[in-house]
């Protein structure tokens, strides 16, 4: 890091001392000339319910939170771990100890250096019930000593696992061996706070003009559902670096509203609206763009007491999942280049291997035929359909992908599926308590690590409606957290889950957006997609 | 009049009371809640939400705090999603907006409803009452979420006159489109009750007689025919008034402009309860106020109605 800033100030050198009498400004790394207007506009979905780093829960603050803080460790554009307020850390043999050297250089937007309390702070706030973070499991996740005590109200904050040493050593004592903990730090939740500013203005000091932040922007301007804009941090220690002046976040609520809006130049980055990809890369090459992203598309099958005796029959599972055919899903009604699936966790999940399962390499033909007799065995026929009801929330896509579904099982096995959509609140509380037979369900990674899927399906998991419960799962995803290589225990998961199939896996999710080609250093490989608008920059057209 | 005026204001309360307390039962009897997320929350994190936004207290008490808060101090209680924000900061930054392009686009429907309804009147069955009449269908059966993308293309896209979103501190730019979106369908409206009711009433006694003492054109029209010919018109303004303002939640989403529409919508998927409740008592509060004055201007207008 210190070799390529080093780099990056003689080039920046270089590139002062030969500059042209006209001073168009030049990138320090790449010299590609800079364009005078360094400014970068994005449509979101919706309005953030909060900017408060530990209380985030969703992607719109998240994103926004992540240009305004900054944690111990970074990403960079392919997901590795880079410094970020941390200098450097050491990790003692067992992975359960991890000592970070913060740098001196680091600043809150006020000026107030960023010590080691600020993130002793940060974490115990978060893990305080008193907080009432949404996020708070986050903290327990990481398995710092004490978090999960402190969460249920059973130990107080100040007996968490996190110390500062001094003002630029901290260290954390976990319970389990985690060797990917430090690519946890990257992640908002564990971002430092300033108790001086919290304690003193309480929920208001997220409010542009009260907030003191430590990333590479602050909150210049906030219009409630309108907009908020984000300015740069002349603290930040790495500000010379940064090149992008100000970043725009435009609530656009029509996804095509917001593209018109791209195409009319007055954003630059939006998503694709579903089934538009296609048209889109044909018209603009350089600017239509799908990556994949980490979250996985499914039905669950509810196999509680309260779920139907056919589900209960594993071969009524198997014969449901084998009769759909992925590809016509992902090719014919998404087309946003999603991956078809046959498993649970996400393919391009970091030192994931996609298992053999048996059924994902037949013909489709094959599959179709296999489920024909596996429901015919279940006692399932002509004479006596099988009937069940099937659930998702309202949108305009799981529509089209239930209809889809119910009429290749109408096809191919006289399936009687009825469907019922559910605004997305009432949806939650129903399949949160059962009620439902087949219900659809999609899951995104918090980390990019395996078991930010798999743990969904161990019988304690809180997420998991289907109340699938399977003992050797659960021992054998207890048993990966503490291994060197979990991969041998995620393969005979996945593919115990291809044989019992609680689930049917349907796709992984691509996300489709439109950036505009001025726009450089976009982080397409980076599968969380975690973008620092610091790392960016618009070159002149 | 004005024992009208405290008698109907009177009779507002208990109608308020009503549609709190209805609210408030739909409320609590939609599935899910402000805090319901695919991850359930640790039991403990969850109680110390629940006491922090008084859902750990019985319904009637809730209710009841509730009811005090507004009644005293105008407090509309703390939006359980948005959380630096309160109900009345939500309310100060969105309703502006929204009644800002209401209010324009309230004008103009009036201005050129009654306008081309007059026009169409009195040259009925002429080219121009043709055209009005085109006109004003052609705009009823464009609804506003059509309109709307429409708008965007031709402005925005291929023109590049106008910007396709943002309200902008309400910048002239950013108001035009949300105007003609909002106001043409009730214009249409305006214009096909004036035309009808301005026929019925060129062909009454009052206006023969008007007619046989040689009174100008002119003259019958703006002094005569056009205050009566107003009555059902304003009877229909009432409630135009309020559906502009409230029914803007398309305009709102469209055009992203942070109106009270978007607010509401996103309350009520949210089950941010703090924030259903006051715009609810908002826009009811608006609906009898908006009633009270029609009936008002009524009985301005028609000398028969007394009250």
């Amino acid at each position: 890091m210190k070799f390529l800033k080093t780099i990056q100030i003689s080039a920046l050198a270089v590139a002062l001392s030969t500059a042209a009498p006209v001073l168009a400004a030049e990138h320090p790394v790449t010299g590609e000339a800079l364009s005078d207007n360094q400014t970068f506009t994005y449509r979101v979905l919706d309005e953030f319910p909060t900017l408060d780093p530990q209380l985030v829960e969703e992607t719109v603050g998240g994103d926004i939170v992540r240009d305004l803080f900054e944690g111990l460790m970074n990403q960079d554009a392919k997901g590795n771990l880079v410094p970020g307020v941390a200098e450097s850390f050491t990790a003692s043999d067992d992975n359960k100890v991890f000592t970070f050297k913060l740098r001196t250089d680091a600043r809150w937007s006020n000026g107030d250096p960023v010590v080691a309390g600020d993130f002793v702070y940060g974490w115990q706030r978060a893990a305080d019930p008193a907080t009432a973070s949404p996020y708070a499991w986050f903290m327990e996740l990481t398995t710092v000593v004490n978090a999960a005590k402190i969460i249920a109200g059973e130990m107080p904050p100040e007996s968490m696992g996190i110390k500062a040493l001094d003002d630029h050593t901290l260290e954390v004592t976990l319970e389990d061996s985690l060797p990917y903990f430090p690519l946890m730090t990257t992640h908002y939740t564990l971002y430092p706070a300033n108790k001086k500013v919290i304690d003193e203005l309480g929920a208001e000091w997220t409010k542009p003009g009260n907030m003191v932040s430590n990333g590479a922007y602050i909150l210049t301007e906030h219009v409630p559902s309108e907009k908020s804009v984000r300015e740069r941090n002349e603290m930040y220690w790495d500000n010379e670096n940064t090149i992008i002046e100000k970043v725009t976040a435009l609530v656009i609520n029509d996804e095509n509203a917001a593209l018109t809006r791209y195409l009319a130049d007055e954003v630059d980055f939006t998503e694709v609206p579903a089934g538009q990809f296609p048209r889109l890369k044909k018209e603009y090459p350089d600017e239509a763009t799908s990556v994949p992203r980490l979250c996985s598309y499914y039905y669950t099958f509810n196999l509680s007491d309260s779920g139907p005796e056919a589900f209960k029959d594993v071969r009524v599972r198997q014969a449901l999942s084998y009769a759909i055919d992925r590809n016509v899903i992902v090719d014919q009604v998404l087309q946003g280049g999603q991956y078809p699936s046959f498993n649970f966790t996400h393919q391009k999940t970091a030192g994931f291997e996609i298992p053999d399962i048996e059924y994902a390499q037949w013909s489709q033909a094959d599959r179709d035929a296999k489920a024909k007799e596996l429901l015919a065995e279940a006692g399932f026929g002509p004479d006596n359909p099988l009937k069940f009801q099937m659930m998702y929330n309202t949108s305009e896509s799981h529509k089209s992908i239930a209809t889809v579904m119910a009429q290749m099982w109408k096809q191919k096995l006289g399936v009687e599926a009825t469907q019922t959509n559910m605004e997305w609140k009432t949806f939650l509380d129903v399949r949160g308590k059962q009620g439902f037979e087949l219900a659809r369900g999609a899951w995104c990674g918090d980390y990019n690590e395996a078991s930010t899927f798999l743990d969904l399906v161990t019988s304690g998991s809180g997420y998991n409606d289907g109340k699938f419960n399977n003992p050797k799962v659960d021992d054998l995803m207890a048993e990966s957290r503490t291994m060197a290589n979990p991969q041998p225990n995620y393969t005979m998961v996945e593919q115990i889950m291809a044989e019992e199939m609680p689930i049917i896996p349907i796709y992984h999710y691509t996300i489709a957006f439109m950036l505009d080609p001025a726009i450089k250093g976009w982080p397409y490989d980076n599968v969380e997609k975690m973008w620092y608008s610091r790392d960016m920059y618009r070159v002149a057209e | 009049m004005t024992a009208f005026i405290f008698r109907r204001l009177l009779t507002a309360i208990p109608v308020l009371l009503v549609l709190i307390i209805v609210s408030f039962v739909l409320m609590f009897a939609a599935p899910g809640g402000p805090f319901t997320s695919e991850r359930p929350l640790p039991p403990e994190v969850m109680r110390s939400i629940e006491a922090k936004y008084g859902l750990d207290q019985p319904y009637w008490k809730q209710v009841f705090d509730y009811v005090v808060g507004v009644v005293t101090r105008f407090d509309f209680g703390p939006s359980f999603i948005y959380k630096d924000r309160t109900v009345n900061e939500i309310i100060a930054s969105g309703f502006p907006v929204t009644l800002t392009y209401g209010s324009i686009s309230f004008v103009v429907a009036v201005l050129v409803g009654v306008s081309l309804g007059v026009v169409a009147a009195i040259k009925q069955n002429t080219w121009i009452d043709y055209f009005a009449v085109g006109v004003s269908i052609g705009a009823q059966v464009l609804p506003n979420f059509v309109m709307a993308p429409i708008l965007v293309l031709v402005f925005t896209l291929w023109l590049g006159w106008l910007p396709g979103g943002g309200w902008n501190g309400g910048a002239w730019q950013n108001i035009i489109l949300p105007v003609v979106a909002l106001s043409t369908s009730f214009m249409a409206s305006i214009a096909r009750i004036t035309r009808s009711s301005m026929l019925e009433v060129l062909n009454t006694n009052f206006i023969r007689t008007a007619k046989a003492k040689g009174l100008s054109q002119r003259r019958i029209i703006f002094k005569h025919a056009l205050k009566p010919s107003m009555l059902p018109v304003i009877s229909y303004l009432g409630p135009a008034f309020v559906g502009m303002v409230t029914g803007s939640v398309v305009i709102d989403l469209y055009f992203s402009t942070g109106g009270i529409g978007q607010h509401f919508v996103n309350s009520a998927l949210n089950r941010d309860y703090s924030t259903i409740m006051g715009i609810t008592i908002l826009l009811g509060a608006l609906t009898i106020l908006m009633n009270l004055l029609a009936d008002i201007l009524y009985a301005w207008i028609d000398p028969k109605i007394r009250y």
